[in-house]
């Protein structure tokens, strides 16, 4: 049984309103246990709008979520309950920290659930360690830290609630190239650890390369869908969506057009490798 | 949704009264009020009214607009005609039961105040419908401007203002997203006592304020970095010009206003 579906999910922003604007258009995706899907699509595409719909943060104009086999806007409590389960980590998530401690701050989603005092300390220290902060750390300020510190002390403000579905929106955005690193591994080894299903929406192609599935999503709609293999086969059709390839698909496609005979599948430097390997051995006629 | 506030709202368009001079708006608007404040029967409302829904039709602004922008003021409304229904003084009851009084006078106050305000807030928004901020801050320097002799800081003054309005949706935004973000965080901020949602409110208050405070820092600095000294010698990218649509303005301003004042003369 898939851990989340989501059926014919429509959103309308300001209807009624000159500023109408239709920003889902009956999306159907779904989301199996266990596995790490990422959502890309150019600015606008309705990225952002999808996944607040997914722990009850925005109600959908028209459509089903089903989460763990629930309806999640069948209630109130249902819909509050969603949000720990369903956790959700914002586009830049340093700007919603206010505690005067990081140990409080990340300790706030804990404490809404109602956990006891031991609970909560083990929460926040196991997701303090889990984002890379430093037990040092967790009694300054949070503003006093740094950005890239910030940025994983807000994450683990969400994984401190030990959610089943962990939904991240472009989580290394302004990171450099060793913290985004870092960050991505330790979410991965979050994921592993807790068995949990992550959504993760990127701009990155290099990170969409890393995960299980991939959905891409252009004017409200899902457009494509699989195992990335598949998605970065359509490797041209991405590229009008004004997206980009993975640096290995994209050089592919460009000795495919100079008439090698490579594979459309391809997108880790590895993999190209290797079969440009192979053919130089066949010694093939263009190389 | 914040987002759905319209108060004070542009709705781009390129009608008649959208093109009129900002200055001819701010000024017109003035009159509208100052004529809605003479009126004093029923003859003078009207003409007030068809005034207002005049200049509707020709902005292409619906009555669902003006009414949505009515709405956040209706419990004023509602208590302005209540406060006038119950404590007019006065002995022409209709109605008097222990302290409950209600006198003709009472009534006729109560109606007639409750319109003025809806149609002073109506004629307000069909300004900020049709003008944008920016020309609305434009319009106010250069009408205050003789009172730079006076040493008011005029151009400072149009500068706070213009940036204050510049700034309104973008931390309706941010509000809207810190609010989000903490209610993904399991935030309640809709129930419990009056206190718990005082208290529930500073895990947005807070990154409100310090982003605010930066974004105000960076904009400080991106204004040094252009050298920006104040007002003195500085031209402007619009420069405002009256027009012949702007002088039919102010000919039926004038109607309208010299109608209100002839009306009051009728009696009912």
């Amino acid at each position: 049984m898939p851990l989340m579906e989501i059926r014919g999910l429509s959103h309308i922003y300001s209807a009624g309103t000159p500023f109408e604007k239709k920003a889902l258009d009956a999306v159907d995706f779904s989301l199996e246990p266990q596995t790490t899907v990422g959502l890309i699509g150019h600015t606008g595409s309705g990225k952002s709008t999808l996944i607040q719909h997914l722990n009850a943060l925005l109600k959908p104009s028209s459509g089903t979520v089903v989460f763990d086999g629930q309806d999640i806007f069948a209630s109130k409590e249902i819909m509050r309950k969603t949000r720990f389960r369903v956790g959700l980590v914002f586009q830049y998530p340093e700007y919603q920290l206010f505690e005067e401690t990081v140990y409080a701050d990340i300790a706030f989603g804990p404490k809404n659930q109602k956990l006891s005092q031991e609970q909560i300390d083990i929460r926040v220290r196991g997701a303090a360690q889990f984002v890379g902060i430093d037990e040092s750390l967790l009694d300054q300020s949070p503003l006093e830290l740094s950005g890239g510190q910030k940025r994983r002390v807000a994450i683990a403000g969400v994984l401190a609630m030990d959610p089943e579905l962990l939904i991240l929106d472009e989580p290394t955005a302004g990171l450099d190239p060793a913290g985004r690193e870092e960050l991505l591994r330790n979410i991965f080894a979050w994921r592993e650890a807790r068995e949990a299903a992550i959504l993760l929406v990127t701009h990155d192609m290099g990170i969409a390369a890393r995960c299980d599935r991939l959905a891409v999503m252009a004017g409200g709609h899902i457009v494509m869908q699989g195992v990335p293999g598949e998605v970065f086969s359509h490797a041209e059709e991405l590229q009008s969506l004004g997206l980009d390839l993975p640096d290995a698909s994209h050089i592919a496609l460009l000795l495919r057009k100079k008439g090698l005979p490579l594979s459309d599948s391809i997108y880790s430097l590895d993999v190209l490798r290797d079969e440009l390997l192979a053919l130089w051995r066949k010694g093939g006629a263009a190389c | 949704m914040l987002k759905d506030i319209t108060l004070g709202q542009y709705f781009p368009g390129d009608t008649a009264v959208h093109r009129l001079d900002p200055r001819t708006k701010l000024i017109l608007t003035v009159v509208y009020i100052a004529a809605l404040f003479t009126a004093n029967n029923w003859f003078g409302y009207l003409l007030v009214f068809a005034a207002l829904a005049a200049v509707m039709i020709i902005a292409h602004i619906g009555p669902k607009a003006v009414l949505r922008g009515l709405k956040p003021l209706i419990f004023i409304i509602v208590f302005t005609a209540i406060l006038n229904l119950f404590f007019t003084a006065g002995d022409d009851y209709i109605f008097h039961w222990r302290f409950i009084k209600i006198t003709h006078t009472g009534v006729h106050n109560a109606v007639t105040m409750a319109l003025r305000v809806m149609l002073l807030v109506a004629g307000t928004f069909l300004l900020t419908y049709t003008t944008s901020p920016l020309a609305i801050t434009d319009g106010l320097e250069m009408l205050l401007s003789p009172l730079k002799k006076l040493k008011v800081p005029v151009y400072e003054l149009s500068l706070m203002m213009s940036i204050a309005l510049r700034f309104i949706p973008t931390l309706i935004e941010e509000t809207d997203r810190i609010m989000s973000a903490q209610k993904a965080r399991g935030a309640d901020l809709e129930s419990g006592t009056l206190i718990d949602r005082a208290k529930a409110l500073l895990p947005l208050l807070i990154p409100l304020f310090v982003s605010a405070f930066r974004r105000a820092d960076e904009l400080a600095t991106a204004m040094e970095c252009r050298c920006y000294n104040g007002g003195e010698g500085r031209t402007r990218m619009k420069v405002l010009k009256m027009h012949r649509g702007d002088a039919v303005a102010f000919l039926l301003g004038a109607a309208l206003m010299a109608g209100v004042i002839l009306l009051r003369r009728v009696s009912l």
